[in-house]
């Protein structure tokens, strides 16, 4: 009984982060147009865009291989299955102990890997330019999220996504000073993964700036839904990662009695919408930086993260 | 099983010589390397029983080598753990060759050599007493010099061959001395005896650092890798991947045999230094490896990664032994180990793709190739394995072993030192940077070689390799996915190594739920490949069936979009160069000094625009530049000698005469 109790739980988390991605998008997009005094576009927009996207027939590059038609259905799975082990309204999820927050942070380095490989496939200079942006950025992001990642195991003792996230709730967690340098960091490496302002810009097709972009400029039909896709998963999963770790109330796993779960639920909502909020807010007072700018923003989070770690090696009371 | 293996050495070594006799005729080939694969496999089975039963170290004397000593040999459970990963190495390296050696153009120079390497990597790790090592030691260097020596026409390979053969005489001196101040002047060479002997404290301190150095040169720690990346790409293809998949492994070995076992109790500042060298080896090696564009050098330097991430956990373990925590220290060897057996995975798999590349194209270098996806389709899906393998990708190998290695840095906090405490966070952070920039470095590789369009006729002209070839791959890439998805079962081969030279081995794996691992409690931390993988199987599966059931599976063909540029010549796409720029400007310019002069003529002019890029090699500078041109000066210097007369030949043996009799006077 319990178990599928918690196999349910756990469906419900995936199919929730999988319906509300494409919403979230919508509304940091609808919260970002309102705050330039314009209407922007309807909250449901990007599903219609969706189901635009999965109707319309793939026209595929005479240059493609097998890999650019796999690549989309690799990377949604890695992000999907990322995104179903952050917990998001409920902790102690049925297989959460299946892959730990170091392991969620590498299947989504696999998402990249593929999606800068399907960048370089068609053989064109602006996926090139793409990929190798990308993994530069990747390459100082990844560590960061890395150090961040250890500073919070060391303090609730544990890299399991649950454990630290239950740990969090409790009175022990309290007011740390490697919390703060972890918090500042992990939003620095939140932007940055995510391609946001002032990293990259995801409503741009300016060629010289973009970065995503134009890593899939060559998708179109059902790949490219499915890499959108993908890309509203991963900010979603980092707002769920930054609300249940920063912002734990009304997760507790105790008691699933169903008011727990409406709680729970709501909480969660209202997380997302500050969240959105806020990004949205932080994007319209920011400008894009250069390129080679990133590399400072990004070391900055790589020496917030290593502070914090080394911090806890020194004390436990940081 | 000792005297299975000890046959196996025999039957290799006899090889090499019918080798020498058969080579004249076309058939050699298969029948040496055909012979090689049913010794290596006996060899493996033989050698694969004392880690998955509990079975006592064999030993065996033979009255070989200096006569009042014989040649002591043993098979204890890391004897057997590292005779796997050679014979394996070499059972795969043998079946790729059956087809990869048909193409080779002097095969004289390799047949007879490959099999005495192989016996020479056999007898160093089972060797007993410091003789049989040094002596199998010298034998696997220089028949592996004689390999890379084998195409010693190609512009560079003479080089190589020199840079090799001095570096790896320099490693032996110094395990000559290492082994000379253990055995004490009572000359113990059996390590039996250096085992019971527990040398002093600045003794065993000094044994460390000299195998250090000598076995760190054969493993290609930085600051003494300078020769691997010139000689493991010089080597046919399959002995590259023996070179750098197991030979560096055997010098782990070595390294390990010494640190943990003969050189006795630990030092504090052991695994300080162990650890600092790891750390600097894991990121100066994909950095180098980030900016070469010949596919088989930057495997090569990546090797020198994967050598920097072995030695992080054996820093992690030596810490943890020496302050009496042998479940961490069980961990992170675990950790180290199980790199080791990974890394031999995936650099085979990956060199005999290399190999593959080159016999279809005859181009080593990236900047050449491009697109062989479409030609070689099989080869490039088993190398794309091979590269998400060593990124470190769930649910492949590589993830597991770096996985272990961060649950072991994340243990450090309690070691009660300082200097620890402030070092391990920093090499925390380098070992992510590093496993960063390891799938920034195969995006390249993998991208600008197998995707894309063909840059060369060469490229276009690709056909799909052998059959031979691709079933070694094959089976290296499912190695590659098993060890990620049932690490258990690997982990408890393990633990019979670990408890012998740790006294601690982790828990048991097998019975944990789905097949997951759990390294020390099931709250702290756990990791299960086999779900992470149907997950995603599923998953992808789910996306892949519903969008082509209840949407649309229609599909065109057309010329690439591109933003509309119709520009599309295969030279406008990015190159091995252009892809590491982004890498090179942020961290290039402080460690290769790289420079980049960009001229653009003004409007109107009609010459090309140029740029120029210089990186200079630090390290090759500062170290190995001053002391070649102060033996030059020397050797310039003394060579003044051979032209004196006779007059001062005799003042000159008369004068030494009276030093020397001066020296032993004040001596006595």
């Amino acid at each position: 009984m319990v178990l599928i109790r918690d196999f349910a739980v756990q469906g419900a988390q995936m199919l929730l982060v999988l319906t509300l991605a494409p919403l979230f998008t919508a509304y940091v997009r609808k919260v970002k147009a309102r705050l330039l005094r314009r209407r922007g576009p309807s909250l449901i927009q990007p599903y219609r865009d969706l189901a635009r996207l999965m109707r319309k027939e793939v026209v595929l590059a005479e240059s493609a291989s097998w890999l650019f038609r796999v690549c989309p259905y690799l990377i949604f799975a890695a992000t999907w299955v990322a995104a179903s082990l952050v917990p998001t309204f409920r902790t102690g999820l049925l297989f959460s102990w299946s892959a730990d927050l170091i392991a969620i942070i590498a299947l989504l380095g696999s998402a990249r890997f593929f999606l800068a490989l399907a960048g370089l496939d068609v053989g064109t200079s602006f996926g090139g330019i793409g990929s190798s942006r990308e993994v530069m950025i990747a390459s100082l992001a990844e560590p960061a999220m890395l150090m961040i990642v250890f500073t919070l195991a060391l303090i609730a003792g544990s890299t399991q996504l649950s454990t630290i996230a239950a740990f969090m709730t409790s009175a022990e967690a309290g007011l740390r000073v490697s919390l703060a340098l972890g918090l500042v960091g992990l939003i620095m490496v939140a932007i940055a993964e995510n391609g946001r302002i002032p990293i990259d810009n995801p409503a741009t097709h300016l060629e010289l700036t973009m970065v995503h972009e134009a890593m899939v400029l060559e998708y179109s039909g059902r790949h490219l839904a499915l890499i959108e896709l993908s890309a509203s998963l991963k900010l979603i999963l980092y707002v769920s990662l930054l609300a249940c770790l920063f912002l734990p109330w009304g997760i507790e796993s105790a008691g699933a009695s169903p008011p727990t779960l409406v709680i729970g639920l709501v909480a969660y909502l209202g997380k997302l919408a500050l969240g959105g909020f806020l990004l949205a807010l932080f994007e319209t007072s920011i400008a894009k930086m250069r390129v080679f700018r990133v590399p400072e923003f990004l070391g900055a989070a790589l020496m917030l993260g290593l502070l914090a770690t080394l911090l806890r090696f020194v004390s436990a009371s940081f | 099983m000792l005297t299975v293996i000890l046959a196996c050495a025999a039957a290799l070594l006899a090889l090499a010589a019918f080798a020498v006799v058969i080579v004249r005729y076309a058939a050699a080939t298969p029948i040496i390397y055909g012979m090689t694969m049913i010794v290596t496999a006996i060899s493996l089975a033989a050698a694969a029983t004392p880690l998955f039963g509990a079975e006592p170290a064999a030993m065996r004397t033979l009255p070989l080598g200096l006569p009042w000593l014989g040649a002591h040999f043993r098979l204890d459970a890391l004897s057997a753990f590292f005779l796997v990963v050679v014979d394996l190495g070499a059972l795969c390296a043998s079946l790729f060759a059956l087809g990869y050696g048909t193409h080779e153009q002097a095969p004289q120079r390799v047949l007879p050599f490959y099999p005495a390497f192989l016996a020479g990597m056999t007898l160093v790790v089972i060797a007993d007493d410091a003789f049989a090592f040094l002596f199998s030691w010298e034998f696997m260097s220089l028949s592996s010099w004689a390999l890379v020596m084998a195409h010693h026409r190609e512009p560079g390979n003479a080089r190589a061959g020199y840079v090799y053969l001095t570096m790896a005489s320099f490693g032996t001196l110094l395990l000559l001395l290492a082994f000379g101040l253990l055995a004490g002047p009572g000359g113990h060479y059996s390590f039996e005896q250096m085992r019971a002997a527990h040398p002093s404290a600045a003794l065993g301190a000094l044994a460390l650092v000299l195998s250090l150095i000598g076995a760190g040169s054969k493993a290609g720690v930085v600051p003494l890798h300078v020769w691997l990346p010139l000689a493991h790409p010089a080597a046919p293809s399959h002995v590259s991947a023996l070179m750098s998949g197991v030979m560096t492994k055997v010098a782990v070995y070595g390294f390990i045999r010494i640190a943990f076992e003969l050189a006795g109790a630990p030092a504090w500042w052991w695994s300080m230094l162990v650890l600092a060298l790891g750390g600097v080896t894991a990121v100066m090696g994909v950095l180098y490896a980030l900016m070469q564009h010949d596919l088989k050098r930057l495997l090569a330097y990546h090797t020198v990664e994967n050598i920097g991430i072995i030695f992080i956990g054996l820093g992690l373990a030596l810490a943890f032994k020496t302050y009496a925590m042998p479940f961490a220290a069980a961990l992170a060897f675990t950790a180290a180990l199980l790199h080791v057996f990974n890394h031999s995975l995936f650099k085979s798999l990956l060199f005999f793709g290399a190999g593959a590349v080159l016999t279809a194209t005859g181009e080593r270098d990236m900047e050449r190739l491009g697109g062989l996806i479409h030609r070689m389709p099989q080869t490039a899906f088993l190398v794309l394995v091979g590269c998400a393998a060593i990124s470190a990708l769930p649910p492949l190998n590589g993830f597991v072993s770096e996985w272990l290695t961060f649950q072991a840095i994340l243990l450090s906090p309690q070691l009660p030192t300082w200097g620890l405490k402030l070092l391990v966070p920093a090499i925390g952070a380098m070992l992510a940077l590093s496993a960063a920039l390891a799938a920034a470095c195969f995006v390249k590789a993998y991208g600008v070689t197998f995707l894309g369009r063909p840059r060369t006729g060469a490229a276009e002209a690709a056909k799909e390799t052998d059959r031979f070839s691709l079933v070694a791959m094959i089976a290296l890439s499912a190695f590659c996915l098993i060890v990620g998805i049932v690490p258990g079962v690997f982990i408890d081969a393990l633990a019979p190594v670990s408890s012998s030279l740790i006294g601690a081995h982790m828990p048991p794996q097998i019975g944990a739920q789905w097949l997951s691992i759990v390294p020390i409690a099931a709250s702290r931390s756990s990791y299960d490949g086999l779900l992470v993988f149907l997950f995603m199987v599923i998953s992808g599966a789910l996306a892949a069936t519903a969008i082509h059931r209840l949407a649309s599976d229609r599909l065109r063909r057309a010329p690439a979009w591109d933003c509309g540029y119709p520009d599309l010549s295969p030279v406008t796409q990015y190159t091995a160069a252009s892809f590491a720029q982004p890498i090179r400007r942020v961290f290039g310019s402080l460690v290769f000094r790289a420079r980049e002069y960009g001229e653009m003529p003004p409007p109107g002019d009609v010459r090309p625009a140029s740029l120029k890029v210089e990186i200079s090699d630090l390290i090759w500078d500062a170290v190995y530049a001053p002391i070649a041109s102060g033996i030059g000066v020397a050797a310039d210097r003394l060579n003044r000698l051979q032209f004196l007369t006779i007059r001062q030949f005799l003042s000159l043996v008369f004068g030494a005469l009276v030093i020397l009799l001066l020296v032993l006077a004040i001596w006595s």
